[in-house]
C-alpha cells in the first residue's frame, strides 16, 4: 500500500490544531492503534511516519492558512508524557530503506519548523509536560523555546546510545551542541545517561530554556508564548491549501496538474516532468493573494514536493530520476520576477521559502538526478534550480539554437541549499567569478553553447548524438551500485562549508545509516533487536 | 624586384566535396547514416594525414598490387588491382547476420544479442574496442621503414597488404566507436590517430606494439606471433553478445589470416634458406654464407613469442571474468567448441610461482579465461613450429626450433619479476643474465640481421637470406611486378 503524504487537519488522527488569536496550539495525542501499520502500538506519544506526515502538514498549513499566528505551542494531549520519540518496535520491524527515509523525512519536518520561525516569524514553544525522550526531545529542540515541567521526575533525554545502540536520528546531537550550544562534555554525559536530566540542571546545561512547576506550567507556557509573539508582523489573510493528490494511472504514473512522474520500474528510472504555466499568472501583490494556492509557483512546487516524497518512499528501486522542465521559459521567468518584486508580501515570501524547501528536499533525495534539456525545455529561474540540483545536466546543442536556459533572482540567493550556499555557489565552489559572470546574464536566454561556456552544462550532445548519448548515460547510471551512488552523490552535491542543517543530514547519512546496518544494533544480539526483550544485547567490541 | 604580395598567403587546401559513400565501400548503409557520415567526414582526413605521416615511408605514389574488400561475399572481399596506397578504399564491413542472434554465453546467455551498446557495459565495451583498435595503427607505425629493405617485390607487396588491412581494421573499430559511442567514441577515435608506437609520451596502449620492428625477420615474427594474438582476440570477440562487434571482428578475421600466412611462411622461408646456406657452407655456417642462421632465428622466436604471450593479459584476471560474464568476450570458438557456456563452478589448474617455487593451483575458470585463450594460442604456435621443423628435417639438418616456455621473459602477469629458463624452470636473475645473449637477440645479432637488409626491387629476384615463396599472389607468378614504382 503506497504511503500518501497528503492530509488535512480534518483527517488528523494524532494532532490537533487550535487557534487563539496570534497563538496556535499543536497538540500531540497519538492514537496507539492508529499507526500506518498494525504490527506496533504507538505507546507514550511515540510516533511513526503517519504521525510525522500530519505534523509536516500542520507546520505547512500554519504558514499558508494561518499567517496571523505568531507563535505555535507544541504540547502533549496526554498526561505526564510529552513524547517518547520514534516508536522503537516500528523501527525494529522496518526495512533499512524505510528507516532511512523515515529519518530523512522527520528531519526535514523539524527543519521546516525552524524555517517557519526564521522566514515566517512563526515562533515555536515546546511545552514539555512530562517524559520527553529521544525523538520527543529532538522535536522540542527544533522549537525556539523549551519549557520543562519541574515535577521531580520529568526529564529530557536522548537515550538512544545507552538504550538502543543507535544514534538520535533527528538532528539531536547536532542541535545540542550547534544550536543550543550545550558544552560538549556535558552533551557527552547527557547522551549516555538514559534517564536524562531534569529540573534546574537541565536549565543550567542549556538543555531547556525554562522549568516550571506543575501548578504554574500552563501559565509559564502562555507567558513565553506571548513574549515570543510580541513584535511579529501582522500578516494575512491566509489562503487555503487546495488538495493536490495526483491521479494514478494504470501503469502507476503520477499525474498532477503541473507535474507528472512516469515510472519505468524495470529500468529503475522515472521521468519527472514539470510544466511551466500556460495560464496567466499573478503579477501584483493583490493578484498573488487572490490567486492563492492555485497559482503555479505554489501549486507546481507542492506537487513536486509530493512527487519527490512518493518517489522516495513508494518507489525504493527507482534509482535514477530524469528531470525535465517543459513549456515556456519566459513564463517561468515572469513568475519569478513577480514573486521577487513582491517579496514584501507575506504570500510571495512564503511561496519563495516553500520553493526553497522543496529544492532542498531534492538535494537530499537519495536518487540520481539527470536533468535533460532538449526542445521545449523550460529550465529557467526557479526551474533552472532543478537542473542545478541535478547531478548532471544534458543539454541539446540544437542547430537552430532554440534550446535555452535562463537565470532569475531565484538562482542568486533565494533558494539556498541546506549548507547555506546557492546552487551556483556550490557548483563553482572555487570560482566566484563564474557565479558573477552568470549573474550578469540574469533574464537572458542562454543557448546551449553559451550555457556550456558558462559552466552550466555537463554534456551538450548535438542532434545526432542526443538519443544515444542520453540513453547510454541513463542505462549506465541505473546499473551502478545504489549504495555507492547514494554516498557519492551526497558527497559531491554539497561543496563548501558545513552548516547545522547540512550537518544533520551528513551525520545521519554517514553514521546513523551505518549503525542501522551493524550487528550491534540490528543483529540478533543487537541493542535495537533486544530492546524490550528479557536479555541484554551482546556487542562485538571492535571499534571501527 | 618581384612583389611578394601573395607569397605568404595560405591557400586553404580544399578537397573537392567528396562523397564518402562512394569512396568507402561498406555494407553498413553509410549513405543514409547521418551520424556516421558526420563522424567520418571529420575523421577520414585525419586518417589520411596519419597514413601519410606514419604509414609506409616513401611508397605512397607507387602502384601496388593490392587486395581490396569491396563487399562481404566471397567474390567481393578479395578483388585485386594496382592501387596507390593513399587511394586504397578502406571499407567498413560487418559479416552478414544470420537471423536473430542471442547472447550465447555468460550471465546473459539466452537474452537477445545487443544491437546497441547497453549503457551499463559502455565503459568495459569501449575499453575492449579501443584496446583492440589501438593495435591496428600501431603495427603500421612499427613497420613504416621496412619497405626500404624488402627482400623482394613479393614481400614488399605483402608488407603493404598487411599495412592497408591493418588500416582497414582500424576503420572497422572506428566505425564501432563512431556508430555506438557518441562523442566519447569520436574522441577515442581521434586518440587512435594521436598515439604513436614507441613514443615516450604518447605510446601505444600495449607494450608489444611499441617494440621496434625494423628488420624483416622481426616483421615475419610479428605477423607470426603478435598478429596471431590478434587472431585469438578477434575470434573471442566474434563470439560477443554485442552483435556489431561480433560481426565486425568476424570479417576482420578473414583478412587476418593473410597476415598470419605472411608471418608463418615468412619465417619458414628464412628457415629454409638458413638450411640451404648451411649445406653450402663448408663449416655449416649460414652466417658465413650471408644468411640468418637457425640459432639467430631461435632468438627472434624467443623474443617475439614471449612478448606476444603477454598480450593475453593476466593469468588470473577479474577483467577476463567480467568480459565473459557480461557476454562481451567469449572463449575461442565458444559456440562451436563448448557445451557449457556458463563456465561457472569449474576450475582451471594453473602453474603458479609462489614462495620461490612452481606450484599447481586451482583458479575459478572464469578468472582463468585469459590463460585458456593463451593455451589455444600456444597450441597454434606449436603447430607452426612443427611445420618449420619439418622443413628443416626435409633439408636434412639436425636442428629443432622450439617455442620457449610461456613463463620465459615475462614482464606482466603472475610470472613477472621472477626468472625462468627456456623450459620454464625457475632460475636466478644472475643465471638469466648469464644466458641472456644466448636466448635473446643481442645488439650484435640485431646489427648483423639489419646488415643483411638491403632492398631487392627487381621482379623475380630475392635477397640471399630468404627463400622465394612457393607461389605468387592471387595465382600470379612470383616474378610479377607486384609494385610498380613511380619515377623516383
Amino acid at each position: 500500500m503506497a504511503t500518501s503524504f497528503q492530509t488535512h487537519p480534518d483527517r488528523y488522527r494524532h494532532w490537533k490544531l487550535t487557534f487563539d488569536g496570534e497563538r496556535a496550539d499543536l497538540v500531540l495525542d497519538v492514537q496507539p492503534f492508529g499507526g500506518l501499520r498494525d504490527d506496533y502500538e504507538l505507546k507514550l506519544n511515540s510516533y511513526d511516519l503517519g504521525v510525522d506526515i500530519e505534523l509536516a502538514d500542520a507546520v505547512q498549513r500554519l504558514r499558508f492558512e494561518h499567517p496571523e499566528v505568531k507563535v505555535v505551542v507544541v504540547k502533549s494531549g496526554q498526561q505526564r508524557v510529552f513524547c517518547a520519540g520514534a516508536n522503537i518496535p516500528m523501527l525494529g520491524s522496518s526495512s533499512h530503506a524505510f528507516k532511512v527515509n523515515f529519518c530523512k523525512f522527520t528531519n526535514e519536518t523539524r527543519l521546516s519548523i525552524e524555517d517557519a520561525s526564521k522566514h515566517s516569524g512563526q515562533k515555536y514553544v515546546a511545552a514539555l509536560n512530562g517524559t520527553c525522550a529521544g525523538g520527543g526531545y529532538e522535536l522540542a529542540m527544533a522549537c525556539d523555546h523549551l519549557i520543562l515541567i519541574d515535577d521531580g521526575s520529568s526529564a529530557v533525554s536522548l537515550p538512544e546510545v545507552p538504550l538502543l545502540g543507535v544514534l538520535p536520528g533527528t538532528g539531536g546531537l547536532t542541535r545540542l551542541v550547534d544550536k543550543r550550544k550545550v558544552r560538549r562534555d556535558r552533551a557527552d554525559v547527557f547522551c549516555t545517561t538514559s534517564e536524562g536530566i531534569r529540573g534546574k540542571r537541565a536549565v543550567t546545561w542549556g538543555l531547556v530554556d525554562a522549568i516550571a512547576p506543575r501548578s504554574k506550567f500552563d501559565e509559564a507556557v502562555a507567558e513565553a508564548a506571548a513574549a515570543l509573539a510580541k513584535g511579529g508582523r501582522d500578516k494575512g489573510p491566509g489562503i487555503a491549501l487546495e488538495p493536490i493528490e495526483p491521479e494514478v494511472t494504470e501503469g502507476g504514473d503520477l499525474v498532477y496538474r503541473y507535474v507528472r512522474v512516469e515510472l519505468a520500474e524495470q529500468a529503475r528510472t522515472a521521468v519527472l516532468r514539470i510544466r511551466a504555466p500556460e495560464e496567466p499568472q499573478p503579477t501584483s501583490a493583490d493578484e498573488i493573494q487572490a490567486a492563492g494556492s492555485s497559482q503555479w509557483s505554489l501549486r507546481a512546487f507542492r506537487e513536486l514536493d509530493d512527487a519527490l516524497l512518493q518517489l522516495r518512499v513508494n518507489h525504493l528501486d527507482v534509482g535514477l530520476v530524469v528531470l525535465r522542465a517543459e513549456g515556456d521559459l519566459d513564463a517561468v521567468l515572469a513568475v519569478d520576477a513577480a514573486l521577487h518584486a513582491n517579496r514584501d508580501h507575506w504570500l510571495a515570501n512564503e511561496i519563495l521559502a516553500h520553493q526553497a524547501r522543496v529544492l532542498r528536499r531534492l538535494d537530499l533525495t537519495a536518487k540520481s538526478f539527470f536533468a535533460l534539456a532538449d526542445r521545449g525545455t523550460a529550465f529557467g529561474g526557479v526551474l533552472l534550480e532543478l537542473a542545478l540540483a541535478a547531478d548532471r545536466l544534458y543539454m541539446l546543442a540544437d542547430d537552430d539554437e532554440e534550446v535555452a536556459v535562463a537565470l532569475s533572482a531565484s538562482n542568486l540567493g533565494a533558494m539556498p541549499m541546506s549548507h547555506g550556499l546557492t546552487r551556483l555557489e556550490a557548483r563553482f565552489a572555487g570560482d566566484a567569478s563564474a557565479v558573477e559572470a552568470l549573474a550578469k546574464t540574469k533574464g537572458e536566454r542562454l543557448t546551449t553553447a553559451e550555457a556550456d561556456e558558462l559552466g552550466l552544462v555537463t554534456v551538450a550532445p548535438d542532434e545526432i548524438d542526443w538519443d544515444d548519448d542520453v540513453r547510454i548515460a541513463l542505462e549506465e547510471r541505473a546499473s551502478l551500485s545504489p549504495d555507492a551512488l547514494t554516498g557519492m552523490e551526497a558527497s559531491l552535491r554539497f561543496p563548501g562549508p558545513e552548516a547545522p542543517d547540512a550537518k544533520i543530514f551528513a551525520r545521519l547519512s554517514a553514521w546513523q545509516n551505518w549503525i542501522f546496518q551493524r550487528p550491534n544494533a540490528v543483529g540478533p544480539e543487537g541493542a535495537l533487536t533486544k530492546y524490550g526483550a528479557p536479555d541484554r544485547p551482546t556487542f562485538q567490541w571492535t571499534r571501527c | 624586384m618581384s612583389t611578394h604580395t601573395t607569397a605568404n598567403e595560405v591557400i586553404p587546401l580544399s578537397c573537392p566535396p567528396m562523397s564518402l559513400t562512394d569512396s568507402i565501400p561498406n555494407n553498413v548503409d553509410l549513405g543514409s547514416d547521418k551520424k556516421l557520415l558526420r563522424a567520418l567526414e571529420k575523421w577520414q582526413p585525419n586518417f589520411l594525414e596519419w597514413w601519410k605521416e606514419m604509414g609506409p615511408d616513401g611508397f605512397q605514389e607507387d602502384l601496388i598490387y593490392l587486395r581490396t574488400a569491396i563487399d562481404v561475399d566471397p567474390a567481393g572481399w578479395a578483388t585485386y588491382d594496382y592501387v596507390k596506397m593513399p587511394d586504397y578504399r578502406w571499407g567498413i564491413f560487418l559479416t552478414p547476420r544470420e537471423g536473430e542472434r542471442q547472447v550465447h554465453f555468460g550471465d546473459e546467455q539466452g537474452q537477445k544479442a545487443w544491437e546497441e551498446v547497453p549503457g551499463e557495459l559502455r565503459g568495459i565495451l569501449r575499453r575492449i574496442i579501443v584496446t583492440q583498435a589501438d593495435t591496428e595503427p600501431a603495427s603500421v607505425e612499427q613497420q613504416r621503414q621496412l619497405g626500404k629493405t624488402a627482400p623482394s617485390l613479393y614481400d614488399l607487396r605483402s608488407l603493404f597488404q598487411v599495412n592497408v588491412e591493418e588500416g582497414r581494421h582500424l576503420w572497422a573499430m572506428v566505425h564501432l566507436l563512431h556508430q555506438y559511442f557518441g562523442r566519447d567514441g569520436r574522441e577515442e577515435a581521434e586518440g587512435l590517430l594521436e598515439r604513436r608506437s614507441g613514443d615516450a609520451d604518447k605510446p601505444r596502449i600495449l607494450q608489444t606494439f611499441n617494440e621496434k620492428t625494423d628488420d624483416w625477420l622481426s616483421f615475419f615474427c610479428f605477423t607470426m606471433f603478435t598478429d596471431r594474438d590478434g587472431k585469438f582476440q578477434l575470434a573471442a570477440l566474434s563470439e560477443s553478445g554485442f552483435d556489431p562487434l561480433a560481426r565486425a571482428t568476424q570479417f576482420m578475421l578473414t583478412e587476418e589470416s593473410f597476415h598470419l600466412f605472411t608471418g608463418e611462411t615468412g619465417v619458414e622461408r628464412v628457415v629454409q634458406r638458413a638450411c640451404e646456406l648451411m649445406k653450402q657452407d663448408p663449416n655449416g655456417d649460414a652466417r658465413a654464407q650471408g644468411g640468418i642462421d637457425l640459432p639467430t632465428i631461435q632468438k627472434w622466436i624467443n623474443f617475439w613469442f614471449s612478448s606476444a604471450v603477454e598480450l593475453f593479459g593476466g593469468e588470473i584476471s577479474s577483467n577476463a571474468a567480467d568480459y565473459f560474464a557480461t557476454g562481451l568476450k567469449g572463449r575461442y570458438r565458444e559456440a562451436a567448441k563448448y557445451q557449457d557456456h556458463q563456465a561457472l563452478g569449474d576450475v582451471y589448474e594453473m602453474t603458479v610461482f609462489e614462495g620461490g617455487k612452481l606450484d599447481r593451483r586451482e583458479v575459478p575458470l572464469r578468472n582463468a579465461l585469459n590463460e585458456v585463450l593463451r593455451d589455444e594460442y600456444v597450441a597454434d604456435c606449436e603447430r607452426a613450429v612443427r611445420k618449420w621443423n619439418h622443413v628443416i628435417k626435409k633439408q636434412g639438418v639436425d636442428v629443432e626450433l622450439k617455442l620457449p616456455n610461456r613463463r620465459f621473459n615475462r614482464s606482466m602477469g603472475i610470472y613477472a619479476g621472477a626468472h625462468f629458463d627456456l623450459e620454464g624452470r625457475p632460475i636466478t636473475a644472475e643465471q638469466f643474465e648469464a644466458h641472456r645473449s644466448e636466448w635473446l637477440p643481442t645488439r650484435e645479432d640485431r646489427d648483423y640481421v639489419r646488415s643483411l637488409m638491403v632492398p631487392v626491387y627487381e621482379p623475380g629476384k630475392i635477397a640471399n637470406w630468404i627463400a622465394a615463396p612457393k607461389k605468387g599472389v592471387n595465382g600470379q607468378p612470383f616474378e610479377l611486378e607486384y609494385v610498380k614504382f613511380a619515377p623516383r
